[in-house]
């Protein structure tokens, strides 16, 4: 019972995942620029649809995820306020190919395609609207 | 509570399983300080009453109900219950690891995985980020690549 040695653990543990937590939450869904020169292109046999004509959101989904269903309906409104922009969601279970491909880590992973299919963004958490927004206004610029 | 219909995802008031990480991180830093065995043996019945029987069996959750909710109101939207389930189920392999390390005296095993554990439930109470859920993906990934090899 004397024995601090547990108590120095869950100090250990207390104050890393105070670190990391604010860490995360600051890093959290941020769509981060991922280089329009070497980016990833995906076509429409990837995604097993069509692109968008001006712009396509996928958003990456497994069923055990909680802020998935949340990020979809986000996505969805925007896509839906947006001509020309198609909103496509993958089961990441299903498509461990693509997954493997596009380095997705977690979900929801959400990419931003330009008309050609470039990942021009990438967000994995959930996005915030404004993010979306300005990276999809990016994406159709082109 | 009405009977959900059958074979439509479960659909659970999101503070609860906040709640119930609130309590777990309780509990889970109470037996790093007390090195008890028995106590977290108990938290291990306790992941799996919810990670078997559903979140609302577990007795974290009757607390929440009975307790916590009747003073919040009604929640602004319901979440599927499948991915903090998942992730009791994982803090249930932890804590039978823990366990049987403190209670067969090899008490490193028992720090560490109560440690581990801790920290999940730490960050699904402070941050609402569930630790087990991530590890979902990774699991499926691995799982697959296993399977190739």
């Amino acid at each position: 019972m004397t024995d601090p040695t547990g108590l120095v653990a869950a100090g250990a543990v207390l104050a890393a995942a105070t670190g990391f937590g604010v860490f995360r939450s600051r890093r959290d869904g941020r769509l981060r620029d991922t280089g329009r020169e070497a980016a990833l292109r995906l076509s429409p046999a990837d995604l097993g649809t069509s692109l968008g004509e001006r712009a396509t959101l996928v958003q990456f989904s497994t069923s055990l995820c909680a802020t998935c269903p949340g990020t979809r309906r986000l996505l969805a409104g925007v896509a839906a306020e947006s001509p020309g922009v198609r909103l496509v969601e993958i089961d990441a279970e299903a498509r461990l190919d693509l997954v493997r491909r596009v380095e997705v880590m977690r979900t929801p992973t959400v990419l931003v395609l330009d008309r050609a299919g470039r990942v021009v963004r990438r967000a994995s958490g959930a996005p915030s609207r404004a993010d979306v927004t300005s990276a999809l206004a990016l994406a159709t610029a082109h | 509570m009405p009977d959900p219909i059958p074979g439509a995802p479960v659909r659970v008031d999101p503070r609860g399983p906040r709640f119930a990480a609130a309590l777990t991180t309780l509990v889970l830093f109470l037996v790093l300080a007390t090195g008890s065995g028995v106590l977290l043996a108990a938290q291990a019945v306790v992941f799996a009453l919810g990670a078997f029987l559903g979140l609302r069996r577990s007795p974290y959750a009757w607390v929440y109900r009975r307790l916590v909710r009747p003073r919040l109101g009604p929640p602004g939207e319901l979440e599927d219950e499948r991915p903090p389930r998942f992730a009791q189920g994982v803090g249930l392999a932890f804590a039978v690891a823990g366990a049987a390390g403190y209670l067969s005296g090899a008490t490193w095993l028992g720090i560490g995985a109560t440690a581990a554990a801790l920290a999940a439930a730490f960050l699904n109470a402070a941050f609402g980020y569930c630790l087990g859920c991530e590890a979902y993906l990774l699991a499926v990934r691995g799982r697959a690549r296993l399977g190739e090899g």
